[in-house]
């Protein structure tokens, strides 16, 4: 998976510990609600997909995704569920994700391959635990600022969605 | 079986409608529901299309029960009742496939494809008694479709496909005419979800457009967000920005149609689609016109309606078109199944534009549907109050004359009294 090049620029030094570091910084923006911060972490070019249970390999083009986001999407989708009005996260829940088994799957250039297992509890008052198990895969762009997001894919492993209902919050 | 009170006051006279919250709790009510309702209506099985080869099947749950939705070895779509005739087990547990057989794991007794006996392992050892051509798998009573849209019916005495529908057809031939060949088909991805609410709520909330400015502000501001014109209407009467109509159309069926303002793939642009997308649409629109000619073309293009095949069918054939169906799972929980529907021949790009549509409102990632979600499970929750706070108000509009608006509650009414006549017992 190592092409020494990809479109002219030389495939960037990485290590997992970096790549952890990241993920770790990435998962407390989102548990704590820090959407602005967490956007600033986007590319400009950044996707975010949560496939369909399933049909997992479908393409976004021609398979009904429960979440397909371009970056212009994905900048209305954080104005939505910051919004009292996002009824489905007011008050918003409350999230925790451990995030494990980190892996570099490959580098292109400037650009880092990298997949995790993730457990999300989310919790709302009165409401049943919801529990997202899965995994997150990663296409990352190493830039003298850090790591940017130019795609995120999140893996469900359940056969349905069933109890988890919605997905209204940034998985 | 028959004989459960009623559980509306409607009075016409007065203009008041209101129904017993109890029959949304009580699983005394559900299990009347199971023996009146889902034992005795069409209940929607899935789309032809989704069995695209001999031998392929899908196995689901409808109205509770395991099915397995098959096209048999000659091209005969089928429903089999998933169950072991033997001992009762599930004789196929994945989600999709393609077979020309259904094999029991437990004692090995084996099915064709088209559900009749093809093997018990050891059978020298029953008597002459036991004939088994007669074990083949179990199918509902029966099971029909209408323009590939395949439905069952636990009823043997039910009235055909066809005339249960009755009016609603209408509504199903304006989606399956999107379709130049007239072939619509289920794309691949399905949408899974359980709601903690009962049932019928899911039902009101499907055609119900008074609560779309409340609940979807955030939806709203998306699509202005995104230069999708959405200035209130002049007229007080009007909660949406245009004008839409509620239509009972007989046997507990009904649909809104309302003067589009959301953009509907075929073919109604709005800048969410961005400007590439112009010249495909007005191709896409100029199909329809040539085809269907320029009126049915502007009805087809230039309204859209969510229509509910009673009890637990929905087609939203609104920013995408969807099929959405539910079922209880106990009276305080439903599980919903959705997909999305689209024309054969359609284009990869054009394909892709109907389900980014689908997205931005539809789904449990969507930007409206998680809301309604949650306005269903807060009424749960506050239906816990019921012995105390005992009825919820369905008059909306009741005072109208003439054509009925989609913001109000007549067609919520008509589903309530064709469930209530069908609990009692009452002529239906």
């Amino acid at each position: 998976m190592n092409a020494s090049m990809s479109a002219g620029i030389a495939n960037v030094a990485v290590t997992r510990a970096e790549v952890e570091d990241f993920f770790f910084h990435e998962a407390a923006l989102l548990d704590e609600w820090r959407l602005k911060e967490w956007e600033a972490l986007l590319a400009d070019d950044a996707t975010y997909f949560i496939p369909p249970n399933d049909d997992l390999e479908g393409g976004h083009r021609g398979t009904l995704y429960i979440i397909s986001d371009d970056r212009e999407r994905i900048r209305q989708r954080i104005i939505r569920v910051m919004d009292p009005n996002c009824h489905a996260e007011f008050p918003r829940s409350r999230t925790c994700r451990l995030i494990s088994n980190v892996r570099i799957t490959g580098v292109e250039g400037d650009i880092v391959h990298a997949a995790a297992n993730f457990v999300c509890y989310r919790y709302r008052r009165y409401q049943r635990e919801f529990v997202y198990v899965g995994s997150y895969q990663y296409a990352l762009r190493k830039t003298a600022e850090g790591f940017r997001i130019k795609e995120r894919r999140v893996l469900l492993a359940a056969h349905e969605l069933g109890q988890l209902g919605s997905v209204s919050f940034i998985l | 079986m028959t004989g459960a009170r009623s559980f509306v006051v409607d009075d016409r006279e007065k203009g008041i409608f209101l129904l017993d919250r109890e029959a949304l709790v009580s699983d005394e009510v559900l299990r009347g529901e199971m023996r009146n309702i889902f034992a005795k209506c069409w209940i929607y099985v899935g789309h032809g299309s989704e069995l695209k080869k001999n031998g392929d099947f899908h196995t689901r749950k409808v109205a509770g029960r395991p099915v397995i939705f098959a096209r048999d070895g000659k091209g005969q779509v089928r429903c089999h009742l998933n169950t072991c005739r033997h001992r009762g087990a599930l004789v196929c547990t994945e989600r999709k496939g393609n077979t020309r057989r259904f094999n029991c794991v437990y004692h090995g007794w084996i099915y064709n494809n088209d559900g009749s006996m093809a093997r018990v392992p050891g059978d020298e050892a029953y008597t002459a008694a036991f004939d088994k051509t007669t074990f083949g798998l179990k199918a509902p009573a029966k099971f029909e479709s209408y323009r590939d849209f395949w439905f069952m019916n636990l009823d043997p005495d039910a009235v055909s496909l066809v005339d249960y529908l009755g009016a609603a057809t209408e509504y199903i031939d304006l989606v399956v005419d999107q379709s130049p060949s007239n072939n619509m088909e289920v794309i691949s991805g399905t949408q899974e979800y359980d709601v903690n609410a009962n049932w019928k709520l899911m039902v009101e909330n499907s055609v119900d457009d008074y609560h779309l400015p409340s609940t979807h502000s955030t939806w709203l501001n998306f699509m202005a967000n995104s230069g999708v014109k959405m200035e209130p209407s002049k007229d007080p009467a009007l909660v949406l920005p245009t004008h839409g109509l509620a239509i009972d159309l007989g046997n507990g069926h009904f649909t809104t149609d309302n003067v589009n303002f959301r953009g509907r793939p075929v073919a109604a642009w709005i800048p969410i689609y961005g400007e590439d997308a112009k010249p495909e649409m007005a191709a896409i629109r100029e199909e329809l016109v040539q085809r269907v000619g320029p009126e049915r073309a502007k009805r087809i293009c230039d309204t859209n309606r969510n229509l509910v095949i009673f009890p637990n069918l929905v087609i939203n054939d609104g920013s995408s078109v969807t099929i959405r169906t539910f079922y209880p799972d106990g009276a305080n929980k439903m599980q919903v199944t959705a997909w999305a529907l689209g024309p054969v021949e359609e284009s990869e790009s054009a394909r892709a534009r109907r389900l980014d549509a689908f997205l931005t409102f539809y789904g449990p990632g969507g930007f409206a549907t998680p809301d309604d979600v949650e306005a269903l499970e807060l009424v749960q929750q506050g239906l816990a109050n019921y012995t105390d706070d005992r009825w919820s108000e369905m008059s909306r509009g009741m005072g109208r004359e003439g054509e009925q608006l989609n913001s109000d509650e007549h067609h919520l009414r008509t589903f309530w009294r064709h469930w209530d006549k069908m609990m009692t017992g009452a002529q239906a």
